[in-house]
């Protein structure tokens, strides 16, 4: 019985927290899709993410860096080995000094780190309107909900900002963003892409598909980390089981009430 | 003190190194068969060999991190980066480790809130409290500095607020700041520093766990009806019959655990901290780990000076006041086995403290939740609220409970009342 009572106290108090707790928040909530890599079965869809790159190198890398991902990463995401080292030959990076000790050039390998467009973050603000397009790379991961906020954001710009509204010049109204005006001038629009394997390129689409690529540049080993997942739980349950009826059964003798110490 | 029961291997060499060290005897004391042990205790006794399992977790998983991780601002970030990208299983090990460090407090949380319940801190047992709040202090130190070590912004900001509290205090807190920070601001030197400790203290955690055993083994465990053992029939072993019921309950926990390490390990933690530490951008709210909260609620509700009204003379002004209530308020915990005046050790028998010991968990909520909001609007006058009771409730609802409270009849013995007669 007092069991019950503590139970009950308990959940009451929990659930009157967790409301209060959702009372407050700030900011646009944003748009809530279906991904392929929510859930626990979740997996990146290999088809978007790699019109997701086509949208990355042809948009977001002229303003934007990736410094932790690797052209050999593109593997994971489908691409075989020519067609990587392919890809990572379409960039030059510093190479080693020459024998006279001056700078050389050479193209990408696909160990390499893509290329940033800008030589620094100064180069980057000076080209920008004074804002600095930020690393890319754990994007999804460092915003609350973030495939989709990034989602949101890309697809939230607004023609004109509502009477009233202060917008500084050189900055977009998009109520995503927090404080609504960003320096980042909409990226996409329909068509302004060739995808390679057909798909109309509405901006809808390329937002979709540059957010599964970025999902999978922030959090690699999220299949990994899903498969392997379901694996554990597996084997914790069953062990868990197992430890549960052993449990009754060697408590028995102490159920009935056996006396293990003679007096 | 129960006794002390000696192993005698019949295996020859066994035997012969157990006369010379005797390692199966002490096992035995702790959690053998020679541990005889209240036969009703319930799950909620669960969570200290869990507490115990969860350093063992974070000591490993924390050693494997050493091996990659470099103590440096410059790199700090992009170590923990190529851990999480390039070292074999490396994201496991991370996610592993920082999730822990949160169902370790989960454990010990539960654990403490045992304690509170069952009335584990009244004698003979108040050392055995006062060492598992020094683990709580100890474990409290090892968060913080480890949640520094990934130098995102949240490690940066958390750590400048935190160490800049120390300023408060009076002569010597300039001193002590600037001695933590090993210049005159969160810098590299302060990031080493931390690295070193966060790797030396869970070593000193387990010491004071083992004072902690030891003085469990001197003064018994304690059970649900909190009454004294009063004889052997209300004892059982403790192996087979409560290995094989935390081995259950530890199963049960880690799939919690893993839950959240395979499908949720960031819910438990700040976006923020995957930018990297950037010293000229503040970030927008600056919120410790969730197991921070209460005591950070506990810190920021104080906004007054305390000093002569109408007057300028202020005698603690409102930052070291807040500095003050944060220690006190775990402080205060010390002074428990005192302030409980109750004879009777259990909430099963005591109708009234049932409802103000649920009443301060709510309390502890609120100030959980008060503590992630941005002080603004009514979170501020909750927080002040929520502190205010906070210390109420030890300082002078259990001294007055204890003499106005009509307790129930305690049983004669465990036995009596946990087997009964018919069966
Ligand atoms: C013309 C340069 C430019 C291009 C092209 C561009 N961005 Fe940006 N982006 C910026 C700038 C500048 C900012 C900083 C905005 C600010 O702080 O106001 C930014 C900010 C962002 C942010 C961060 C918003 C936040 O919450 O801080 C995201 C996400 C982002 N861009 C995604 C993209 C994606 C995806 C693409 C490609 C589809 C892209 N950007 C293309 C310039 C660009
Ligand atoms: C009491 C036990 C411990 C607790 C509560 C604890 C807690 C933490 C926390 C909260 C973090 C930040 C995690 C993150 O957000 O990334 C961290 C990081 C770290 N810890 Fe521990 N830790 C413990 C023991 C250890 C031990 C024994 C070591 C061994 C040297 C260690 C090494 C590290 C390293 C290298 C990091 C940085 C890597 C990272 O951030 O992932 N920890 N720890």
């Amino acid at each position: 019985m007092k069991m019950i009572k503590n139970i009950t106290v308990a959940l009451t108090v929990g659930v009157a927290v967790s409301i209060s707790a959702m009372a407050a928040g700030a900011g646009k909530h944003p748009l809530q899709v279906e991904w392929s890599f929510d859930g626990p079965f979740g997996k990146f869809d290999r088809a978007s993410a790699q019109r997701g790159w086509q949208v990355y190198k042809q948009v977001c890398a002229a303003c934007h860096s990736l410094k932790y991902f690797r052209f050999r990463n593109l593997a994971e995401i489908g691409y075989d080995e020519d067609m990587i080292k392919a890809f990572a030959a379409e960039y030059e990076v510093a190479g080693d000094v020459d024998d006279f000790g001056d700078p050389t050039t050479r193209n990408a390998l696909p160990q390499d780190v893509f290329p940033s467009p800008f030589a620094n973050d100064n180069a980057a603000r000076a080209s920008n309107g004074g804002a600095l397009p930020p690393d890319l790379s754990l994007m999804v991961k460092a915003r609350h909900d973030g495939a989709n906020y990034v989602y949101s954001l890309l697809t939230g710009y607004e023609d004109s900002a509502p009477a009233g509204f202060d917008l500084t010049d050189g900055k977009y109204y998009n109520e995503y963003f927090k404080g609504a005006q960003i320096s980042m001038a909409p990226p996409l629009f329909a068509g302004s892409i060739d995808y390679e394997d057909g798909t109309e390129a509405s901006a809808d689409q390329m937002a979709k598909d540059v957010v599964m690529f970025l999902t999978y540049v922030s959090e690699p080993s999220l299949e990994k980390r899903h498969q392997m997942g379901i694996k554990v739980l597996l084997f914790l349950l069953m062990l868990t089981i197992l430890l549960y009826m052993s449990m009754k059964k060697i408590w028995k003798p102490v159920k009935e009430g056996k006396n293990f110490y003679e007096d | 003190m129960a006794e002390w029961e000696s192993v005698k291997p019949e295996n020859k060499a066994l035997s012969w190194f157990e006369e010379r060290l005797p390692v199966l005897s002490l096992m035995n004391n702790v959690m053998g068969p020679g541990t005889p042990t209240p036969r009703n205790l319930n799950y909620a006794w669960n969570f200290g060999s869990l507490a115990g399992l969860m350093l063992v977790i974070q000591i490993i998983s924390g050693i494997v991190l050493a091996m990659h991780y470099a103590a440096n601002t410059g790199i700090a970030f992009d170590s923990v980066e190529r851990i999480m990208r390039d070292v074999n299983y490396g994201w496991l090990i991370r996610y592993m480790h920082a999730n822990g460090a949160s169902f370790f407090f989960i454990a010990v949380y539960i654990h403490i809130f045992r304690g509170l319940y069952y009335g584990s801190y009244k004698a003979p047992r108040e050392v055995l409290w006062m060492l598992g709040l020094v683990i709580f202090l100890l474990m409290m130190a090892t968060a913080f500095m480890g949640y520094v070590l990934p130098w995102g912004q949240m490690s940066f900001w958390g750590a400048t607020v935190i160490t800049n509290l120390f300023s408060a205090v009076p002569v010597v807190g300039d001193s002590i700041v600037t001695l933590l920070w090993g210049g005159f601001s969160v810098d590299n030197p302060t990031l080493n520093r931390f690295f070193s400790l966060h790797y030396l203290l869970p070593f000193v955690i387990t010491g004071v766990v083992i004072l902690h055993l030891w003085a469990k083994k001197v003064s018994d465990s304690g059970n649900p009806l909190g009454i004294e053992v009063k004889s052997s029939a209300d004892q059982i072993p403790f192996h087979p019959y409560y290995t094989i019921k935390d081995a259950f309950g530890a199963g049960v926990f880690f799939l919690l655990f893993a839950a959240f390490v395979f499908y949720m390990p960031n819910t438990l933690g700040h976006p923020d901290n995957y930018i990297p530490a950037d010293p000229l951008v503040t970030p927008d709210s600056i919120v410790p780990e969730w197991y921070f909260l209460p005591f950070y609620a506990i810190l920021r509700s104080i906004t007054f000076d305390i000093g002569i009204p109408g007057t300028d003379i202020i005698f603690i002004d409102a930052k070291l006041l807040g500095v003050i209530a944060m220690f006190s308020a775990i402080i205060v915990l010390f002074f428990l086995p005192w302030l409980d005046t109750s004879k009777v050790r259990s909430t099963k028998f005591r109708p009234m403290y049932f409802w103000f010991f649920w009443i301060l968990v709510a309390d502890m909520a609120l100030l959980t939740v008060v503590g992630g909001k941005k002080p603004e609007g009514i979170w501020p006058l909750l927080g002040l609220i929520g502190t205010f009771y906070y210390f109420a409730h030890f300082l002078v609802v259990l001294p007055l409970l204890g003499k106005i409270e009509k307790t129930l009849p305690l049983p004669e013995s465990i036995s009596n009342s946990v087997l009964k007669p018919a069966e």
